[in-house]
């Protein structure tokens, strides 16, 4: 049952696969770390000048000491905007606190004042629906100016932008689960009702203002003269207005109180699985930089990638001799049992069928799912749409799409076309979806686009009597190649949130766990299956 | 042989005789004051009678009510232990009165040797060198001078009515004593308003060394000598069995005087003479002088018996139940070398001020001889002496038994009240120390290198910062995040540190501006790739790391912030003491500095003084009560804020 791995650690194709992850790898890293930087150096001088603590501080101190950030959309919005919103100016992501898994959504406010761009707006839905569907308890470090007003369009009227923040909240407060918030600076107009729509609000004195007009405003409208602390101030809010139940002194005593509130929330996590004692794989997760090829093109066995993740890297294969360019089974990761779907090649008929089948086992079992997405697609031709491949592969989509237990996607290659959907894409809801820096996701690779499109324009061509040099045509293609080159990359997609972040494929392991134990805070219902076309 | 004896003390002694009560099939009856219900010696002991207050005076000084628990519980006899009423004559008859046997000499011991002057003069009649001096009446200038030659230069003069150095000349030749005595006189005069003085042998390396005598009334033997150089302000901080650089022939000399003093007086049960010795130049026949006679069982008894392999107590209980000596003087021999440290709850950097606390986490190393009188979570109360310990070890040879001490400091672990466990540490560091070259202003010499060596460490500092931010278990795996590490606050009493998780097992700590590599690797604690001897211990005070220099991190409550206000408005008791006097009263208008109350700790007494001008709000201690450091004694009204 223990995975053997025929990786040569110290061939060269190996530390070329190795060096061109880390390249990768890099250019992800840089583009976290300058989403992490926020604003910039002098923003954060007059943030902190302030007496505010840098927004990041206020999440690693809202958390237990050591405790894991699995941070979601760390590079959202890089690219758009004109890169004026690193991060898309909020931090989103689930920690610990006092042991209990919360999602912390942080507005940092040394990015244009913490105003919502409609990526923020995104990432904070985004943030909202995972902690409904796993049921965390949201912590809200709010220091936001609200709207960004140039923008409106695209973050106020739609259903999924700003009034949906506060729709979640209420959704979520009446199941239960809890919603706090922390006011650190401005909540002005909409954003004022992040707090009022709270369970639990705390307000820094002198520092979090509250309130659906600021002074400007009130001044235009009724000539009246207010200053921001006596108009929504903490003591206003705390005596007069009762908009805040706890008043703070500073940042640090306003995240002590909101780790007390979180103290006693009296939650605990829900039995749905069998728990192991964790083991760490019998090869080193570390290997993955080696074992995977570079380029996306080349075969790999996905098993070398599973012996590198699993405990003790051990995996009961299912079916291992039918379907085989799907591998399924069952493994654990840091004690928790899943069960694993991997791509091994193009999706046949059978490999969807037993992938069926699998998740059909796994549903019953309550047993969490895990897919390793590299997937170029279905097989096409004659032979196979003759014998049924769509009905197979939907087969495989039903059975994504409606099994209830959690599902966590780690997009570990390519993710094209109707594979991304049998495989646990994005609009199939997996709690979670992790996406390596040398992945790729489009409807279908570029080369191929193009060439469908050439093969259209040819046909025009030809019909009318014209011919296409292949010089002609070459210089057609290449916007389109381009195109989906630019379209299909890790940046740009994580950028639009179309994942919930570029992780380092070294962590895949802890980033799995991480998001298990995070799924399994919602118990796991039963499953109904949609109909199977049989 | 007793059945049952009383033990009239409490804390270390106590528990000690109990030990070899229990050995011999002795029982055991303890008495405890109010504050010493939960005591250690009171759990150990077979029965426990209740005396009276905490104080002293209203407990283990009361005779009466000991000797009606001894009559009470049918004890036969009471061993005092040392210090409360084991040198009290009239307590020795009392005892006697009532029919119970007092294991310790007789009355008319404990008096000969009270007076400190007769006891002199009785060992000069014996035979005994003492102290030369002269403190006549005759202030004659050339009869002083006649009476400094008898004597031996150097010499000293020393005002009579004399202290703090006013008044007081060394003269180390004849021909500048006429100088010296007159500038002496006339300062005397100036300061004190008596010209008198006094003169006295000055010993240029003085060393105290005291032979260990144990009599049964008709003979006696000694059990060699121990040396308690080892000073500060005359309070004994480490002590040692035998005497470093002591020749075979001088041990015998001086052993030999102790059994003449002891016989001359007829003593019976353990006791103890004191002789200052000149150290200056090897240790002389001629060169050590009686000094005063201890007529108990001694603190530092334990060296004694690690080294002759004798246990005082039960010598104690044998001969006062009437049998003979047990040995003879040359049944007696020296095996090895012992020392003893005694560990205090004081504060050394504050002066050595006592100190008082609740032992949050006490552990000894088990290949030591420990003697103490608590346990993990009992209290060391301002009634009473603050010795938590004393840790005493053996060893073939002085290097060997003085690096086990060493290390079984090393491996003590105390946290709930601050201690002198490091600067105990530092001593048993010290070069001349390591090489025997003791004398009684050694620790007064050194003192600032010895505290300083005890300072803790920052990587000491970053591990307790681990521990306070409970990642010490090594079972807590630092979690992972995605692309850096998250950097997190940790506040204690008195400080604040960063702390970034690396990963399992690994954490950079940023104290005062510096980064701290800490990881845990092979079972053991590694800081910036050096490997610690230490070992991080939560405990309910906070967070201590042992092993070497203490360092304890108490955890600040991060919701209480409203308690710092208004903190200038009440004065606090600095340190443990008793409230003399409360100058103030509510209402009453001072200003900064006014003096409003006298605490008495230390033997001392310290004026509190106004912090700010104000009115008083309220009085919150009245002379006459026990206060703990920290307690709040006068508090001013708030001033009006503009």
């Amino acid at each position: 049952m223990k995975l053997t791995s025929n990786a040569l650690t110290n061939s060269d194709t190996f530390r070329a696969n190795r060096k061109a992850h880390l390249d990768l790898l890099q250019i992800a890293q840089e583009a976290a770390l300058a989403a992490a930087s926020g604003g910039g150096a002098k923003a954060m001088e007059r943030h902190v000048g302030r007496g505010k603590m840098p927004p990041r501080e206020r999440v690693a101190n809202l958390l237990d000491p050591g405790s894991p950030f699995l941070e979601i959309g760390a590079t959202a919005a890089h690219g758009l905007y004109d890169d004026a919103a690193p991060g898309a100016g909020v931090i989103a992501g689930v920690g610990r606190v006092h042991g209990q898994d919360v999602m912390v959504v942080a507005n940092d406010a040394t990015v244009k004042g913490g105003t919502y761009y409609p990526m923020t707006v995104k990432k904070h839905l985004r943030a909202q629906e995972i902690a409904e569907q796993c049921n965390l308890p949201c912590v809200y470090l709010v220091d936001s100016g609200g709207a960004n007003l140039p923008n409106q369009d695209e973050v106020f009227p739609d259903r999924d932008h700003f009034g949906r923040i506060f729709y979640n909240q209420a959704q979520m407060s009446a199941k239960g689960i809890p919603q706090i918030a922390v006011v650190m600076g401005s909540c002005t107009a909409g954003g004022a009702y992040v707090p009022a729509m709270s369970d639990v609000t705390i307000i820094v004195r002198n520092q979090g203002t509250i309130f659906l007009a600021g002074p400007p405003l009130v001044k235009a409208a009724t000539g009246e003269v207010v200053t921001a602390e006596d108009l929504g101030g903490g003591d206003v809010h705390t005596r007069l207005s009762g908009v805040a139940d706890y008043l703070a002194e500073d940042d640090a005593h306003a995240l002590a109180q909101a780790r007390r509130a979180i103290g006693n929330l009296n939650r605990r996590l829900p039995d749905s699985v069998v728990w192991q004692s964790p083991e760490l794989p019998a090869y080193d997760p570390d290997e993955i930089l080696g074992v995977v090829p570079a380029d996306l093109r080349t075969p790999y066995d996905i098993r070398e990638v599973i012996a590198r993740t699993v405990d003790g890297s051990r995996f009961d294969e299912f079916k291992a001799r039918f379907g085989e360019t799907l591998v399924t089974g069952f493994a654990h990761v840091e004690g928790c049992p899943v069960g694993i779907v991997a791509n091994n090649g193009v999706l046949f008929s059978e490999a969807a069928q037993k992938g069926a089948h699998f998740i059909e086992l796994c549903s019953q079992r309550s047993i969490p799912l895990v897919f390793l997405q590299n997937i170029t697609g279905f097989m096409v031709g004659r032979k196979y749409e003759n014998e049924g491949i769509a009905r197979n592969g939907a087969k495989m989509v039903t059975a994504v799409a409606t099994t209830s237990v959690p599902k966590i996607t780690m997009l570990v290659g390519g993710s094209f076309g109707a594979g991304n959907y049998g495989m646990a894409g994005r609009a199939y809801s997996p709690r979670f979806l992790w996406t390596w820096p040398n992945s790729r996701i489009s409807v279908m690779g570029g080369e191929q686009a193009a060439g469908v499109l050439a093969t259209v324009k040819r046909d025009g061509i030809e019909r009318t009597g014209g011919s296409w040099s292949a010089e002609d045509e070459a210089e057609f293609k290449r916007p389109t190649i381009e195109m989906f080159d630019r379209q299909s990359h890790p940046l740009y997609a994580s950028a639009r949130l179309w994942d919930d972040g570029i992780i380092d494929p070294r962590k895949t392991r802890d980033v799995l766990a991480l998001s298990l134990r995070a799924s399994l805070n919602a118990p796991i219902e039963p499953t109904r299956f949609g109909v199977f076309r049989m | 042989m007793f059945q049952k004896i009383l033990i009239a003390n409490r804390g270390e002694i106590a528990c000690r005789v109990i030990d070899t009560c229990r050995r011999m099939g002795v029982a055991t009856v303890a008495v405890f004051s109010d504050a010493d219900r939960a005591a250690r010696h009171v759990a150990m002991a077979d029965e426990a009678v209740h005396l009276g207050g905490p104080a002293p005076s209203d407990s283990y000084l009361r005779g009466d009510a000991i000797i009606e628990a001894a009559r009470t519980t049918g004890a036969q006899a009471i061993h005092p232990g040392y210090g409360f009423l084991s040198e009290n004559p009239d307590f020795v008859q009392a005892v006697e009165a009532a029919g119970l046997v007092f294991i310790g000499p007789s009355t008319r011991a404990i008096r000969a040797m009270g007076l400190k002057d007769a006891a002199k003069a009785l060992m000069e009649k014996a035979g005994v060198p003492v102290v030369p001096g002269y403190h006549g009446e005759n202030q004659d200038p050339a009869d002083l001078e006649a009476e400094a030659g008898r004597i031996g230069y150097p010499v000293l003069i020393k005002a009579v009515a004399g202290g703090g150095g006013k008044g007081m000349r060394r003269v180390d030749d004849a021909r500048d004593f006429a100088d010296a005595l007159a500038s002496a006189q006339s300062e005397a005069r100036n300061a004190f308003g008596n010209p008198s003085v006094l003169i006295e042998k000055y010993i240029l390396q003085p060393r105290h060394i005291e032979v260990q005598v144990f009599g049964d009334g008709h003979r006696a033997v000694h059990l060699f000598e121990r040396d308690c150089s080892l000073q500060r302000r005359h309070q004994k901080v480490i002590e040692e069995a035998p005497a470093p650089g002591m020749p075979p022939e001088i041990r015998k000399v001086m052993g030999a005087a102790a059994v003449r003093a002891a016989e001359a007086i007829g003593y019976k049960g353990a006791g103890t003479i004191e002789f200052i010795v000149d150290g200056s130049d090897g240790l002389r026949e001629d060169g050590f002088w009686f000094m005063e006679m201890n007529t108990r069982l001694q603190v530092e008894h334990p060296v004694t018996e690690a080294i002759t392999g004798i246990d005082l107590v039960e010598w104690q209980l044998r001969v006062a139940s009437g049998e003979p000596l047990p040995a003879r003087q040359e049944d007696l021999q020296i095996t090895g070398h012992a020392f003893e440290a005694r560990l205090y709850a004081e504060d050394v950097p504050a002066g050595f001020l006592p100190a008082t606390g609740r032992l949050a986490h006490l552990a000894f190393p088990d290949w030591a001889r420990i003697e103490t009188g608590v346990r993990q979570d009992d209290t060391i109360s301002p009634w009473y002496d603050p010795m938590i310990a004393k840790i005493v070890t053996h060893g073939p040879t002085r290097a060997v038994a003085l690096r086990a001490l060493e290390t079984a400091l090393v491996d003590t672990e105390v946290a709930g009240a601050v201690t002198n466990l490091d600067f105990l540490i530092a001593l048993t560091r010290h070069d001349g120390f390591r090489n025997g070259q003791v004398d009684t202003g050694l620790i007064a010499r050194d003192l600032d290198d010895l505290i300083a060596a005890a300072e803790p460490d920052p990587r000491a500092r970053a591990l307790a910062v681990i521990g306070l931010a409970g990642l010490a278990d090594p079972a807590v795996k630092g979690g992972a995040t995605l692309w850096q590490p998250l950097r997190r606050t940790i506040s204690w009493d008195g400080g604040d540190a960063l702390i970034e998780v690396l990963g399992p097992g690994a954490a950079r700590v940023t104290l005062d501006g510096t980064p701290h590599e800490v990881r845990w690797q092979g079972e053991r604690w590694w800081v910036d790739d050096t490997l610690r001897r230490n070992r991080i211990v939560r405990h309910s005070a906070g967070v201590s790391v042992f092993g070497g220099r203490t360092v304890t991190l108490v955890p600040l409550d991060p919701l209480a912030r409203d308690a710092v206000a208004g903190g200038e408005a009440l004065t606090l008791s600095p340190m443990p003491g008793l409230v003399k006097s409360v100058h103030v009263e509510a209402g009453q208008q001072v200003k900064a500095g006014d003096r409003l109350a006298m605490l008495e700790a230390m033997k001392m007494e310290h004026s509190l003084t106004a912090a700010r001008d104000g009115v008083v709000a309220e009085v919150l201690a009245a002379a006459g009560d026990q206060v703990e450091a920290g307690a709040p004694l006068i508090r001013l009204e708030e001033e009006e804020t503009a």
